[in-house]
């Protein structure tokens, strides 16, 4: 963990409620993809954790939805704005994990860390198909991103407006993908449900209402089959066989 | 010039007043990664039980204005767990002494815990958290009743040989009368306040945000109350009184230490800045410079 300030150089919206933010400064803290971020916001007593989309040496990407006062207060934020941030939060993903085709399945906003654990995984040489899954047409994001990544991309949405109609899981089925491990970052039912579908092995990232998001308050517990773990420190990856539905 | 930052709670001598607040700080290990810890007056470990305990379902936690709701419940490894794996890590960290926070929700379990706890080395004070509901007594908090705070600091009292500090709940009508109870019992200090019961809804939802609807509400938002508490209650006593409740700053460190506290233990501030500790820390000798404090020792309780 890292605290640092960093300065707001980019915030669009990618749709009417999710925007992306570039953040610049020192951002070695962050190490690994699937790690999160913490933004202290004005106003606000608790920081608001964020997953990091992507990084490079001096800039980091996250894309937020705006669901109350913290969301909300960030997308009106202006080129400029300097920010105090925790960095490197959170294990991240297993991106040695052995395996030759990965499959990687993004929920709405959980689709954000999928994006840097795509690129690692790529320049390993693994052969990735990702599968984003989202309410309707107007709602999608990054889809042509991977694509151009070099990922296979299957877009699944609710209404059937774009894609395969249904959730992840019927886009799972219907396209045939063969995968021999996944990684996933999405809403609690979707984990579940693709938990319970796949028969491989693979991790996921959870989400937890935090009180620090670094370990200390025990506010973000959950049990797993290893015993009490904190999402914060401890996750926000966990394995498969680890989570307890 | 050199500024005294020294106290002294009981014969147990402190380089500083400022003391994470238990459960703020888990057991030290991931703020040792950031900084040095030993910059601190002491340690104040999460409240540790008998038996180990998951604590409550999640969400534990609910943004308020200026502070937040915690119904973390005691989440801990248990004493026997506590004693064979976090204190012999804590001790290779930090080499000071360190205050064991306790909780039980019978007498036999704060006797049992404190008495293990007790015959640690590295453990200076005793602090006893009676904010915990009675299990034998249908849950009403040790802390509520002046004859149940007293019974529990006497038992535990007649098994433990190092300073006992009660830490009070501010959920009462009467907060002085339970301290002079445990005074009255034996208690050596008093810890005060721990959380106040608060609650918060979503509307949007229509649900409470917590998962067991209520929790306790700390932060900057209580300071004022928890000043107030302290005041009364180190007029009201002879034995020193650790002073908690949103201190934020080094200027508010100097504002409970002018109410009436030896010593100030810092809560959910750390939870929002990993450094708030460390920055109060080397505040304090320019805040003192600045009003004129040369030894910290010389404002305790000035307020009449
Ligand atoms: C590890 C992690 C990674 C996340 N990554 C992303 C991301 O990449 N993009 C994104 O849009 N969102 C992400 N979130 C969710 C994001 O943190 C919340 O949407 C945000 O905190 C809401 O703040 P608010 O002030 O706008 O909403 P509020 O008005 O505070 O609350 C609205 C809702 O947001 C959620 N929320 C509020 N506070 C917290 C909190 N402290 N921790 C978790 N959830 C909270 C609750 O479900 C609440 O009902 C992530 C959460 C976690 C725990
Ligand atoms: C997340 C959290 C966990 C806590 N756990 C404990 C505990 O285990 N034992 C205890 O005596 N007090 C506990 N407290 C209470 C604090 O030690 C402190 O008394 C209270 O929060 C008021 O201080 P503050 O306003 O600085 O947070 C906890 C508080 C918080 C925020
Ligand atoms: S949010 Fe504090 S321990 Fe995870």
């Amino acid at each position: 963990m890292q605290r640092v300030v960093l300065t707001v150089t980019k915030n669009e919206a990618l749709t009417p409620l999710i925007y992306e933010m570039h953040l610049a400064g020192d951002v070695s803290g962050v190490t690994r993809a699937g790690q999160f971020v913490e933004i202290a916001l004005d106003g606000l007593y608790l920081r608001r954790p964020i997953s990091v989309c992507n990084y490079d040496e001096d800039e980091l990407t996250i894309i937020y939805k705006v669901v109350g006062k913290g969301t909300d207060l960030m997308s009106q934020m202006a080129e400029g704005t300097q920010l105090d941030v925790l960095t490197g939060l959170g294990n991240g993903f297993d991106v040695d994990y052995e395996c030759q085709k990965p499959l990687l399945v993004g929920g709405g906003v959980g689709v954000p860390p999928l994006y840097r654990l795509t690129r690692d995984l790529i320049a390993r040489g693994r052969e990735v198909t990702v599968v984003l899954g989202f309410n309707t047409e107007s709602e999608i994001f990054y889809a042509e991103k991977f694509e151009a990544l070099g990922a296979k991309v299957v877009v699944a949405t609710a209404d059937g407006s774009q894609g395969i109609k249904g959730f992840v899981t019927d886009a799972i089925r219907e396209s045939g993908v063969e995968y021999d491990y996944f990684y996933s970052c999405g809403p609690l039912p979707m984990l579940k449900a693709l938990c319970l579908a796949t028969t491989t092995s693979g991790e996921v990232s959870l989400e937890e209402r935090m009180g620090c998001g670094f370990g200390i308050c025990m506010g973000c517990s959950i049990m797993t089959t290893n015993g009490a773990k904190r999402v914060c420190k401890d996750g926000p990856v966990f394995k498969k066989e680890e989570v307890i539905w | 010039m050199v500024r005294d930052l020294s106290v002294e709670l009981c014969g147990v001598k402190l380089d500083n007043p400022v003391i994470p607040a238990s459960g703020t700080f888990g057991f030290g290990k991931e703020m040792a990664e950031i900084y040095d810890i030993n910059i601190l007056g002491s340690i104040s470990f999460k409240g540790t039980t008998r038996d180990a305990r998951f604590g409550n379902p999640t969400p534990r936690i609910a943004e308020c204005p200026s502070g937040l709701i915690n119904s973390v419940g005691l989440q801990n490894p248990g004493v026997d767990a506590v004693i064979a794996h976090e204190l012999p890590e804590l001790r290779k960290i930090f080499r000071k002494p360190i205050i064991a926070n306790i909780s039980g929700f019978s007498i036999e379990e704060y006797v049992e815990c404190c008495q293990k706890l007790d015959k640690e080395e590295q453990v200076a004070i005793l602090e006893v958290n009676i904010s915990c509901p009675n299990v034998h007594n249908g849950g009403m908090a040790f802390g509520t009743s002046p004859e149940s705070a007293a019974a529990v600091t006497k038992a535990v009292k007649a098994v433990t040989t190092k300073p006992v500090f009660i830490k009070l709940s501010p959920n009462v009508t009467d907060i002085v009368a339970i301290a002079k109870a445990c005074e009255e019992a034996g208690a050596d200090g008093i810890t005060l306040i721990n959380t106040m019961l608060g609650m918060r809804i979503d509307i949007a939802r229509r649900k409470p945000v917590i998962a067991n609807k209520m929790g306790g509400f700390s932060g900057a938002a209580i300071f004022p109350i928890a000043v107030r508490m302290v005041y009364q209650v180190a007029h009201a006593v002879k034995i020193p009184v650790i002073g908690c409740g949103g201190v934020a700053t080094a200027e508010d460190v100097i504002e409970m230490m002018m109410a009436g506290a030896t010593g100030v233990q810092v809560g959910a501030e750390n939870l929002r800045n990993p450094y708030a500790c460390k920055e109060i820390i080397e505040e304090l000798p320019y805040v003192m410079e600045r009003l004129g404090i040369e030894k910290l020792t010389d404002i305790i309780g000035i307020i009449e």
